[in-house]
């Protein structure tokens, strides 16, 4: 495969897990902020931006201007709009690669998210267009599992979704375990449902909300989609798979960083890291993460010729 | 008069269908539609009008849903727009069809003959037919080529040939495209829409099938590769070249790589694409980059498109290029005039289908003549393709006019003058009633172990009323081309 294509179709998916994860986040907490609580509407929104990796203040945060800048600012790079954009970007460049079906899909939600800028005006809008790209989402992730080759180029898809989550997964997590203090139940439920885990984490821990429980769900649990563990996990099976696919002398590297990472999650406890601090455990997944993705970068994208003509 | 010529009323959605000195696709006269497009007169009369609305309502969202659009240029960079889309096929019978097909065998080849001989001996500028000095003032002339042995002599690989059909019922071909013709895709597509739609029309006609069009592309490349080495790529300009729309589907439809200049790489005269597992040889070269751009270092150097040592690695060999470098000297509209010599001299055989009456401004007499009737005429540049740079004298200004006549002086050898040709008319959906539109047809011809035309091609439309321009650049649209079985 081109390393140019493995690239986009990376960066693709990277960027719709994004828009996708905003979504989810906006949605859980839009619905949860119409009850009272003792934490300001200002700080709350603060969370959210800070748990999206947005840095802000919480003074003159408008909540109505925040959700508009979140979802259908095309000025803001992280808003929905420009992830579906960037996402439909790099498919653009893989046209041929990717089924037509997909394309399909991808580019009518980027149509409906674009045009969302004039719907956004009575109050319930912003909680359709949000419900809206999760349920694009769904659809656009069911076709591509259903109508694309499960290859080398899915396998870099499936690692630019689980790079992705990896990575804003801990940064979420954190948002909310800094605020933990003034936290009540239902911040966490918010939390929760940000990764629409609530009613997983309920099979597993009954609807007891206890944070350790909390972020040891989260984090650690092997079998739930949106814990770090999970998305780990499924990395280090792509790479595998990829590595079956084209091996180059250097894939040595990339396979002992997702080892390690795997085996950091595999093999922790909730109560060590809690007593370790939980903030610089979370550290320390971001930055495996990203060198693990410089890692695949320099192996399989941007390799100097004189190395791949030697080998 | 004969009884078949005799004006009758037009039925509704027909009430406006106006039909003047145009060859009338459709209709012998008011009335009275031509045997090939009873069925589909029928249809037509027989639909209720809120029917064909919601048919061209799904065509145009189909296409859109697709992302089958182009991109226009001068504007923001990356305007995409669907490529308007007409409802009603044009229809072409089998014996016609049979005539196009011939003459355009004919004409492929003559053209790869000639293009050999320029490039080695130049025989038929030696013989006097053409003046060597036609050839080596034209643009598009390539000297890097000259002695550069090319597999099977096949330069021309893929040609999409403009026809149109005179008042007198004869197609005549307008212009040949030989270097990166495209267009394709918008024939393909548009037969798989059509098909959701009138799968009731296509059965009763019996509709000579398209689909196989990739396939034979496929099979064209191949034959142009190495023995036993054949790794086939496509060479786009990337995704803001109005085309890539069309690069993606064809790469798509065969299964190779669709690659940008970046992805390619040259050493020891081989080129190589970047993959994940390195660096793997390319064979053949579907390109779809023109000449100018392929290799900054033989050619333009500014060029960030094209692949550095591509053209010493052509030259020496190791890769194919379809279709090859230098091309389109057979495509300058000025060379154009000597197409109908240059059959008869290759093959000895009489053009079966005509060029269009042309007239050289480097001729002295001819350049005097059309300025001093610059409104009757129309004026191209040699060199242009897309509708660019053309005056179409009866639609034109004085100031328009005299602006062509000092470039023509100034320039005399890159403009040609061609009578204003009335282009047939066709029927078409146009705002909730059926008009007639001037088209045109472009078939695609392919060459390599054999010729290969699939029976039908792109019918563009000009979409205004009375207008003669039918380049989607200029406001053109498409329909399906449908070529009947007998």
């Amino acid at each position: 495969m081109l390393s140019r294509v493995a690239d986009s179709l990376y960066w693709m998916s990277r960027y719709f897990e994004r828009a996708d994860h905003c979504a989810r986040v906006l949605e859980a907490n839009y619905i949860l902020m119409l009850n009272p609580s003792k934490v300001s509407t200002e700080e709350r929104w603060l969370r959210i931006m800070t748990s999206l990796g947005i840095p802000e203040t919480a003074e003159g945060i408008d909540p109505q201007l925040a959700m508009i800048k979140l979802t259908s600012d095309p000025d803001n790079e992280a808003s929905i709009v420009s992830c579906i954009s960037e996402s439909r970007e790099n498919a653009g460049q893989v046209r041929e690669q990717i089924s037509s079906e997909m394309w399909e899909r991808l580019n009518r939600l980027y149509h409906y998210v674009t045009q969302a800028n004039s719907r956004l005006e009575t109050d319930s809008d912003p909680l359709r267009l949000v419900a809206a790209v999760r349920e694009g989402s769904y659809m656009f992730r069911g076709v591509t599992a259903s109508t694309m080759s499960h290859g080398e180029g899915w396998q870099f898809i499936q690692l630019g979704k689980y790079m992705e989550r990896s990575c804003a997964l801990p940064v979420l997590l954190d948002a909310y375990f800094s605020t933990a203090g003034q936290a009540d139940d239902l911040d966490w439920v918010g939390l929760l449902a940000s990764c629409a885990a609530f009613e997983s984490y309920c099979k597993v821990y009954t609807a007891d909300l206890k944070p350790q429980s909390l972020a040891e769900f989260l984090l650690l649990n092997p079998e739930f989609p949106y814990s770090v563990r999970y998305a780990i996990e499924r990395m280090n099976e792509a790479i595998a798979a990829i590595r079956k696919t084209s091996f180059t002398h250097e894939t040595g590297r990339i396979e002992r960083i997702a080892g390690r990472l795997r085996s950091f999650l595999a093999y922790a406890q909730i109560t060590d890291i809690m007593a370790g601090g939980l903030p610089r455990y979370l550290n320390s997944v971001i930055e495996q993460c990203k060198s693990l993705h410089a890692a695949v970068h320099e192996v399989y994208i941007d390799y100097p010729i004189q190395s791949a003509l030697e080998a | 008069m004969p009884a078949q010529s005799v004006d009758r009323p037009m039925p509704a959605p027909f009430s406006d269908y106006e039909i003047d000195a145009a060859y009338d696709e459709m209709f012998r006269a008011k009335g009275r539609p031509r045997p090939h497009y009873k069925h589909l007169y029928t249809q037509l009369l027989n639909l209720p009008p809120e029917e064909l609305h919601r048919c061209k309502k799904e065509a145009d969202l189909s296409f859109f849903n697709q992302g089958i659009t182009f991109t226009v240029y001068g504007r923001t960079e990356g305007t995409e727009q669907i490529f308007p889309h007409d409802l009603l096929p044009r229809i072409i019978t089998s014996s016609e069809w049979a005539t196009i097909e011939r003459g355009l065998t004919q004409r492929i080849t003559a053209l790869n003959l000639f293009l050999a001989d320029v490039y080695h001996e130049g025989r038929i500028l030696k013989d006097r037919v053409i003046p060597g000095e036609t050839i080596y003032t034209c643009k598009h002339f390539r000297r890097q080529m000259h002695g550069v042995k090319v597999p099977r002599d096949v330069y021309v690989s893929v040609v999409g040939t403009d026809l149109i059909r005179l008042p007198d019922g004869r197609f005549v071909v307008l212009e040949d495209n030989l270097r990166v013709p495209s267009g394709v895709s918008y024939m393909l597509t548009s037969r798989k829409v059509m098909k959701q739609i009138f799968p009731a029309l296509f059965r009763k006609c019996g509709v000579r099938p398209i689909e196989q069009y990739s396939q034979a592309l496929f099979s064209t490349l191949r034959s142009l590769a190495p023995e036993g080495r054949s790794t086939i790529v496509l060479l786009t300009p990337g995704i803001y070249n109005s085309a890539y729309f069309e690069h993606a589907f064809l790469a798509r439809q065969m299964g190779i790589e669709l690659v940008e200049g970046r992805d390619l790489v040259v050493h020891d005269n081989k080129v190589y694409m970047r993959t994940t597992s390195g660096l793997q040889r390319v064979d053949v070269i579907y390109r779809r980059v023109d000449d100018d751009f392929v290799d900054p270092l033989a050619f333009r150097a500014d060029s960030s498109l094209g692949v550095a040592g591509l053209f010493n690695a052509y030259r020496a060999g190791n890769v194919v290029l379809a279709n090859a470098l230098g091309t389109g000297v057979a495509d300058d509209k000025a060379i154009y005039s000597y197409v109908p010599k240059i059959i008869r001299y290759y093959l000895g055989e009489e053009p079966i289908v005509d060029n269009v009456e042309t007239f050289l401004m480097t001729d002295r007499a001819q350049r005097e003549h059309v300025c001093a009737n610059l409104d009757k005429y129309v004026v191209k540049a040699v060199g242009e393709s897309g509708g660019y740079g053309m005056l179409i004298g009866p639609h034109s200004s004085r100031a328009q006019q005299d602006e062509f006549r000092d470039k023509i002086m100034a320039d005399p050898r890159n403009y040609i003058a061609q009578p204003t040709l009335t282009l047939s008319a066709a029927p078409c959906f146009m705002n909730g009633r059926i008009e007639p539109r001037h088209v045109d047809l472009r078939p695609y011809v392919l060459f390599g172990e054999k010729v290969t035309i699939v029976p039908g091609g792109l019918t563009r439309v000009a979409l205004r009323k009375g207008s003669l321009v039918v380049n989607s650049s200029q406001g053109g649209g498409s329909k399906d081309t449908w070529v009947l079985q007998n």
